[in-house]
């Protein structure tokens, strides 16, 4: 009774699949996603930056920070990445830095779950079903990219030089995505 | 497949955008003086060449912002794009 009133989050039960799949493949789940609206040459998006102490990046596909960071969704919009229960926080000082401006912060921790896959194969088990050149020279560490992997849209994001790649994608997505990244690790060359 | 060129993200493949007609059809400025002639050319109507045509797209599976295209209609070739609020390339 007690367990099914603890939260769960949409890969809890393929942790096992994971571990048995050769690759250095996990679900990070419950980290807080805030997503930030603002006219980026605004006054008020660099004291978001300076509130959360990651300045919000402006050229595209890009991430500025660590354990919270500022990923580029689009010309005035981000989304602010942080630990788990790092949510109240980050939403707290983006709408005090974000004020009257035009603009929103709003909390999105639970529309998207965390894949990371690490490792000498990662970036061939994304080639399989990535467009995108993820060679080193043009996708490296601290580019993101808002694509497609097999048939469902993602958010890409390299954060480490391992290569470490964290895969952003919706909760209902989460098992599609698992099953096919479980797939392609699989599968011969 | 069409690689398309996204104004903020770079060349994406097709299957990433949505199509959205053509562009700079500009809303009837003065609506309630507007005629049913006129009102359904402005709905309806649309050019098709055959060459260069200015297209809006959507990066949908990207940065989801509208942009603008100059497409030729013969051979697929995308002769340029430009964002919302620039105007269209000679």
């Amino acid at each position: 009774m007690t367990a099914s009133l603890l939260r769960t989050s949409p890969l809890g039960e393929r942790e096992a699949e994971f571990a048995a799949s050769g690759m250095d493949i996990r679900e990070a789940g419950f980290r807080a996603m805030v997503n930030v609206r603002v006219d980026s040459a605004s006054a008020a998006a660099d004291a978001i930056g300076i509130a959360l102490g990651v300045p919000l990046p402006v050229v595209p596909n890009t991430v500025c920070g660590g354990e919270r960071a500022a990923v580029w969704l689009g010309p005035d919009e981000w989304l602010i990445y942080g630990a788990d229960g790092d949510t109240p926080r980050i939403t707290a000082l983006a709408t005090e830095a974000l004020g009257p401006v035009s603009g929103s912060v709003l909390d999105l921790s639970a529309n998207r779950t965390t894949i990371e896959i690490s490792g000498a194969r990662a970036r061939e088990v994304l080639a399989k079903g990535c467009a995108l050149d993820l060679h080193p020279r043009v996708f490296g560490e601290g580019h993101c990219a808002q694509t497609l992997i097999g048939k469902t849209q993602v958010l890409l994001w390299q954060y480490g030089n391992a290569p470490d790649y964290r895969i952003l994608v919706r909760a209902s997505f989460a098992n599609y995505l698992a099953d096919w990244l479980l797939d392609a690790a699989a599968s011969g060359w | 497949m069409l690689l398309i060129e996204c104004p903020w993200c770079g060349q994406r493949e097709e299957t990433e955008f949505r199509y959205g007609g053509q562009a700079h059809v500009d809303y009837p400025s003065a609506p309630a003086e507007t005629g049913d002639t006129e009102w359904a050319e402005f709905l309806f109507y649309r050019d098709n060449p055959a060459g260069p045509f200015a297209e809006r797209w959507m990066h949908a599976a990207g940065c989801r912002r509208w942009f603008n295209a100059v497409r030729d209609t013969r051979t697929n070739e995308f002769l340029g794009v430009y964002r919302i609020g620039e105007g269209q390339p000679a």
